[in-house]
């Protein structure tokens, strides 16, 4: 009996209440709020709004709710919606040395003029599980979190104390520099200068970069990095109105800013110098900043008169691959219909395989 | 309108962002198979199922148009009746399955049977723009060979394919030079329906979301398949017909009917298999 393919309707309509269905759960066990999500999944809230590319922790965490806690689904979502909407202008460049720091290391100096602030991190938590979270009513200690605005007590960037001795190469803003394109309205074309790279990076999936930038720390274009700062905080943002004339601040976002030092051999017109990769991402996401600086000076390669010799390096490799919205995409397009390719090959291998019985039967039967 | 779709704008896109296409669309046609970068949208569809059809059916369509979908060659196959559904919702337009009262068929994988006419335009789906893409995965590298119309090769890859099976062993996706110059990827549609594109006179839209480009074809333009003098361009046949309507004109699907894996082929493409029986019963 032929089974008419009728019906997709109807399917995909049952198949939105299952997915509802499948997404509340037990309904005996109380809802999550759009609102406990935002407050208790705060790093799931970043990295959804980092890589799409909005901030806004209630759409982010609302994303996160429908998506059933599937990040990637929840960054299409974000992403789909932030299409639609229209674009006022930019704002100025974020001022990452005036942030009201919350935390900031340099595993290059021991001590730095602002000091070292480990804040809250999971990196010295040993891992053990902590059964308590289980029992309900869970104790919240009392501890305030600090936070240093650099403005009162100078916390000025690792980076630039090198860059007065002259040892680290500076990326300087010139005047009369180009205007940075925007990724979200021209299409990737190379070769790409460095902000559209590093916009793409900061969109790009945590776990691509995460895995990319290891792969450089295991010789795949080894660049030395030492982890000259990372800080974490909030920042002001300011957009000039037009109808005002100056900068007025928008509001305060936190992020989290990595800036690598890397070794550099120089050549025969540059003296020996450090380098550096940047990496930047909302919220915080160490584990993203910093795997994107990784990722970025070694994107540098060609800039820095390197060979590219390693897929790290390469830029239309990484750039085309680095966002999980497209690869998640393109990935699960598989599950379509491909009856009439398949067909197609079908109808290839059993004329190619009757033409090579016909030829050599011997070997067929072998 | 329903309140999901209150705030957007006629199908879904806002009017800026169609006229950037429609740009894009206009420099395509100028250019038959020349790869025009245009920027791709995020849509409320994953990359892959049909982003750039899309974004060209949400340029072009309007509120006098009756879309046609099809997906496999079917009206009724899941993401056929998604993308229907979206401009239904979203435009407002009449839809069909009919070919022939459809002004803009969005397709994926197919080319109807029922020709298409000059008041028809068909907007296909493409994953992989580049006909190249096998052999130089390299976006610039394909640039440049197709700036300089250097096909050499993949003239090598189907010499070769002839030295070790006998025959071109590309059975779909396979590429046509559009108008004696640019090698084009027709998207995944079979071989089978290649000779469709040539003369055609409907107008001819591709859209790559995911890859960021749109080509076109315009009416009435030579489209050739790429062969040899010696071994020519030839198409699928089947030893069936179809099993429903009797077609041995039509690209065949096959299905597995039960346990003994007994087969059944019936014609891809839905509407032209159900309005050949239509026909027959009016006859009758």
């Amino acid at each position: 009996m032929y089974v008419a393919v009728k019906g997709g309707e109807r399917a995909i309509e049952r198949s939105w209440d299952v997915l509802a269905k499948k997404r509340r759960g037990d309904v005996a066990v109380p809802e999550l709020s759009v609102a406990q999500i935002r407050e208790q999944m705060r790093l799931a809230v970043a990295r959804v709004m980092t890589e799409g590319s909005v901030y806004d922790e209630d759409l982010a965490a609302l994303a996160i709710k429908q998506a059933a806690g599937d990040l990637v689904e929840a960054i299409f979502l974000l992403r789909a919606y932030r299409t639609t909407l229209p674009r006022f202008g930019y704002t100025l460049p974020i001022d990452t040395e005036a942030m009201c720091v919350e935390r900031r290391i340099s595993a290059a100096f021991k001590d730095i003029p602002g000091g070292q602030m480990l804040g809250g991190t999971y990196d010295y938590t040993q891992r053990l599980l902590d059964f308590t979270l289980l029992a309900e009513g869970e104790q919240v200690g009392d501890a305030t979190i600090a936070a240093k605005a650099s403005g009162e007590s100078a916390m000025p960037r690792v980076l630039s104390m090198l860059d007065k001795e002259g040892l680290i190469e500076q990326e300087r803003s010139h005047e009369n520099a180009p205007p940075p394109g925007d990724l979200s309205r021209e299409p990737l074309s190379f070769p790409a200068d460095r902000s559209t790279r590093l916009q793409n990076l900061a969109r790009g999936d945590e776990g691509f970069l995460l895995a990319v930038g290891y792969a450089t720390q295991r010789g795949y274009a080894h660049s030395h990095p030492f982890a000259g700062e990372i800080r974490h905080g909030e920042v002001a943002v300011e957009m000039v109105v037009d109808e005002l004339g100056f900068a007025v601040e928008i509001g305060d976002i936190e992020v989290t800013e990595c800036q690598m030092i890397n070794q550099f051999a120089g050549s025969g017109d540059v003296p020996p110098t450090f380098t550096q990769g940047y990496g930047l991402a909302f919220g915080h996401s160490e584990r993203k900043a910093m795997a994107m600086a990784l990722v970025d000076r070694a994107l540098r390669a060609e800039e820095l008169g390197e060979s590219v010799a390693s897929p790290t390096q390469d830029a239309e490799f990484v750039l085309y691959h680095s966002d999980n919205v497209e690869a998640s995409g393109f990935v699960q397009h598989l599950k379509l219909p491909h009856y009439v390719d398949f067909q197609s090959e079908l109808e290839l291998l059993r004329r190619l395989r009757a033409a090579h019985g016909a030829d050599d039967n011997k070997e067929n039967a072998a | 309108m329903n309140a999901l779709t209150e705030g957007y704008n006629f199908a879904y896109l806002d009017e800026r962002t169609k006229r950037m296409i429609r740009r894009a669309l206009l420099k395509a046609v100028a250019v038959p198979g020349y790869q025009v970068p245009f920027a791709s949208r995020e849509m409320p569809l994953p990359y892959g199922w049909g982003t750039g059809g899309l974004q060209v059916t949400s340029a072009i369509i309007g509120e006098s148009d009756t879309l046609k979908v099809i997906d496999q060659g079917s009206d009724e196959t899941t993401n056929a009746v998604n993308i229907r559904r979206f401009f239904a919702r979203t435009a407002g337009v009449a839809t069909t399955t009919r070919t022939a009262e459809a002004t803009i068929v969005q397709t994926r994988h197919r080319i109807p049977e029922t020709p298409l006419t000059d008041k028809q335009i068909i907007v296909y789906q493409v994953p992989m723009p580049e006909p190249l893409f096998r052999l130089e995965p390299r976006v610039t590298e394909c640039r440049k060979l197709h700036a300089l119309a250097d096909y050499g090769l993949i003239n090598v890859k189907y010499y070769e394919d002839i030295v070790q099976h006998g025959s071109i062993a590309t059975t779909y996706d396979y590429p046509v030079l559009v108008n004696d110059r640019y090698l084009t990827s027709p998207s995944p549609i079979p071989k089978f329906d290649n000779p469709k594109m040539h003369m055609n006179p409907a107008l001819q839209l591709f859209g790559a979301g995911r890859e960021r480009r749109i080509y076109a074809i315009p009416p009435y333009t030579k489209v050739k398949s790429l062969d040899f003098e010696d071994h020519p361009f030839s198409v699928q046949k089947w030893e069936h017909a179809c099993a429903l309507c009797g077609s041995h004109e039509s690209f065949l699907d096959e299905m597995i009917v039960d346990d003994q894996g007994t087969r059944m082929f019936v014609c891809s493409d839905s509407d032209y298999c159900h309005s050949r029986r239509d026909d027959e019963e009016v006859a009758q």
